[in-house]
């Protein structure tokens, strides 16, 4: 049904906009380097020849957050270090997204002392929790694809 | 705001910068926490002249996780799982470490076949640690391709770790006592497929690198250091090794069976990037024919102490004997009691010298652990090796240093 | 002799009077000096036939309701000999150590960190600052009574408790 099956080979597809814009924002997603502890090992692996990232737009990791879309937080937030995160993430442009990689800074973690704050969803919004200490890299790209699927549930309803 | 404020005249901080800082003639530049090249959370507030580096300030503390407090409120056993996250790229030798401390103050025996086995993992983890320095560090002075050749190989480790303990990166397989679990019978083939083609691999490298001319004039000379000046600082491990002081704990006050092992300890005498490089590189070497001779050798026999009061009994034992169920009983519910006095065990962390204080007190429960790391006292040397550098030689002196920041903030 | 023996003998010979106990836990000797004498035992065996020329650990123990209150340990290690050796300086609530960064300059981040976390000052000390807590960090959280900063575990039974009083980030 639709004006496709009349077309033939002439190379139109017909989608709706949100689709469109949805599946740019999810295949070209670039993280910000923002490794903090062990996790960060694991993502750079993941990031690295055999679990290779790249494969999902993420080629490089942005060294600033004023060009990067996606805030992979790995590792353990302190309380000196969450001023830190806060402003990275204030300084990235819309629309972003956080990704809370491994337990410390899903809830806390292994830590529950006066240092660690128990969770970066504290300091900032998060969209998905990835659990493990560290978390694999099969983990992190499940976790990466999750985000995906979320991105492209995404109601446009902001002109931005 | 966190940190010293940066405007000189207002902050606490002007006994750090030279006078030219207060009048405005050099710039202070704070090369942030989160970096690409910093190797971790690690703050340096710089004080420039055009591009000369004048002073050097590190800020650290930004993953200070109060693992030493933490320990005290747990038992012996669960505070060793807390040493895997110190220094996240040498998880095993961290467990080695506070083993080897609790072993002497509760005057715990090993038996051989553990001591190898321990021997040949730490030196595998050595071998892994070296590698993600090497690739951060070419990464970082812009050869990112032995990134992925590195991390490449660092996998086929990570998989000989999940072959023995279930997990790649924090396994906590050393226990007081020995190991956790007996080795699978694929061990021996997947160590020497490893080591089969590792040499290859690690020659590699140096063709890579070696003799590369843009390599070469990026690290010679830079960040040089004295042996008596390094000695002073507080540096050990490969950075003091590369200014010509031959202090290896391995030889000098072996631990784990190390004085039966055949290696020699790379030394060399210029004290800059790039001898650190060699010496890190020929380390690896030198551990591969360590983790041979273990292979070797290793012994039948038991894999954990046998001495009840602080080794839980295996679990096909609990069906039989009453007393393994009281042991069981008492080891998970209260936990052993170390007794009251205090030691401190250094072994050789792949940057440095890891030093475990330990103190007991009678009950279940460690008065006092301190973990004396090698990044916390290398790290105090990069003013005095990065002054008179340029900003871009910064990022070569401290990947050279090999800081991991869960070491120094612990 | 052994270096080892002839800088023990060397330190009794000279600084003999710091010397308060010498006691030996699992074949390690360790001394306990006197907190005014310190940087001169320091030097005495740095500088004598001992040649321990390398400071490996500077930590410090809090015995909170006991007195005194604080023990300062200090290992020095020979960097050609296999010897180590410990020195201890017992101090009470609010006394003050010399700093011994004129003869060991490594003991500087050590001696920082040991003000951070315990609440000793350290006399002569270039640039006493915290070092691992954020500069207005107040309190020095390895004291005996600094609390842990333990949070509620959220299990099943008090989850949906917890998760109205956490302080989520809402935007």
């Amino acid at each position: 049904m639709g004006i496709e099956q009349k077309l033939g080979n002439l190379g139109f597809i017909t989608t709706t906009l949100e689709q469109a814009v949805n599946w740019a924002r999810k295949r070209s997603m670039w993280p910000l380097a923002s490794g903090l502890a062990c996790c960060a090992i694991e993502m750079m692996s993941t990031q690295c020849a055999d679990y290779d990232m790249s494969r999902f737009g993420m080629e490089i990791m942005r060294p600033s957050p004023r060009q990067s879309d996606l805030l992979i937080v790995a590792g353990r937030v302190t309380r000196k270090m969450a001023p830190v995160l806060r402003r990275l993430y204030d300084q990235m442009p819309d629309p972003k997204y956080v990704i809370a990689m491994g337990d410390c800074c899903s809830c806390g973690g292994i830590f529950n002392n006066y240092a660690i704050v128990p969770g970066v969803d504290e300091v900032m919004p998060v969209d998905v929790y990835i659990a493990g200490c560290p978390p694999r890299p099969e983990a992190l790209l499940h976790g990466i694809m999750t985000l995906h699927d979320k991105v492209m549930n995404t109601k446009l309803d902001r002109w931005a | 705001m966190y940190g010293p404020e940066l405007d000189v005249g207002k902050s606490n901080l002007s006994h750090l910068f030279s006078e030219r800082a207060l009048t405005g003639e050099t710039m202070i530049l704070n090369m942030g926490p989160q970096h690409p090249s910093t190797h971790g959370v690690l703050r340096i507030v710089l004080e420039l002249d055009g591009e000369e580096i004048i002073t050097c300030i590190p800020d650290i503390g930004f993953l200070h996780s109060g693992i030493e407090k933490n320990m005290e409120a747990k038992r012996y056993e669960q505070a060793l799982v807390m040493t895997d996250r110190m220094d996240y790229l040498n998880n095993l030798g961290n467990n080695l470490a506070f083993c080897l401390a609790l072993e002497k103050l509760v005057g715990l025996d090993v038996p051989p076949r553990a001591q190898v086995v321990r021997v040949l993992l730490a030196e595998l983890q050595r071998i892994s640690s070296h590698l993600v320095w090497l690739g951060t560090h070419a990464n970082d002075l812009a050869a990112m391709s032995m990134l992925l050749y590195c991390f490449r190989e660092r996998e086929l480790i990570l998989d000989i770790f999940e072959l023995v303990s279930g997990q790649r990166m924090m396994t906590s397989y050393f226990r007081p006592g020995g190991l956790w679990r007996d080795l699978p019978p694929e061990f021996e083939d997947t160590v020497r497929a490893f080591l089969k083609i590792f040499p290859g691999r690690v020659d590699e490298y140096e063709g890579l690198l070696t003799h590369n001319p843009l390599y070469v004039e990026r690290t010679k000379g830079i960040g040089a250091i004295s042996a008596e000046d390094a000695l002073n600082l507080g540096l050990t491990g490969p950075p003091l090794r590369a200014a010509g002081v031959p202090l290896d704990l391995r030889k000098m006050r072996p631990y784990s069976g190390y004085e039966t092992y055949d290696f020699d300890v790379p030394v060399d005498d210029r004290g800059d990037t790039y001898a650190r490089y060699i010496v890190r590189i020929e380390e690896m070497r030198q551990s591969v024919r360590i983790v041979e001779q273990a292979l070797d050798k290793l012994p039948d026999g038991p894999f954990r102490s046998s001495n009840r009061k602080f080794v839980p009994p295996p679990r096909s034992e609990l069906g039989r004997s009453m007393e393994a169920v009281i042991h069981h009983f008492k080891l998970w519910t209260e936990g052993f009691k170390a007794p009251k006095g205090s030691v401190y065990m250094p072994v050789e962390s792949p940057r440095g010298i890891l030093g475990c204080f330990m103190e007991g007190d009678g009950t279940a429960k460690p008065l006092r652990v301190h973990f004396r790391t090698p990044s916390f006292a290398n790290l105090q040397a990069l003013p005095a090796m990065s002054e008179g550098h340029l900003v871009a030689d910064m990022v070569a002196i401290i990947s050279s240093l090999d800081p991991v920041l869960g070491d120094v903030d612990r | 002799m052994k270096p080892i023996e002839e800088g023990i003998k060397h330190l009794r010979e000279q600084a003999g009077n710091y010397v308060r106990k010498e006691t030996t836990f699992l074949d390690s000797p360790a001394f306990e000096i006197a907190a005014e004498g310190i940087v001169e035992v320091c030097r005495n065996l740095n500088e004598g036939p001992g040649k321990f020329d390398f400071l490996a650990a500077l930590t410090a123990v809090d015995y909170f309701p006991d007195r005194p209150r604080f023990k300062v340990v200090y290992e020095l290690l020979n960097s050609s000999q296999p010897d180590l050796l410990r020195l201890e300086v017992l101090l009470d609530e609010s006394e003050e150590l010399d700093s011994i960064s004129a003869v060991f300059p490594n003991a500087n981040w050590h001696e920082r960190e040991v003000w951070d976390m315990f609440g000793i000052p350290f006399r002569n000390h270039s640039d006493l600052r915290r070092i691992l807590m954020p500069q207005d960090w107040v309190g020095h959280p390895l004291r005996k009574d600094y609390p842990l900063g333990y949070e509620e575990v959220q299990f099943s039974f008090n989850f949906d408790e917890i998760d109205r009083r956490k302080r989520y980030a809402k935007e």
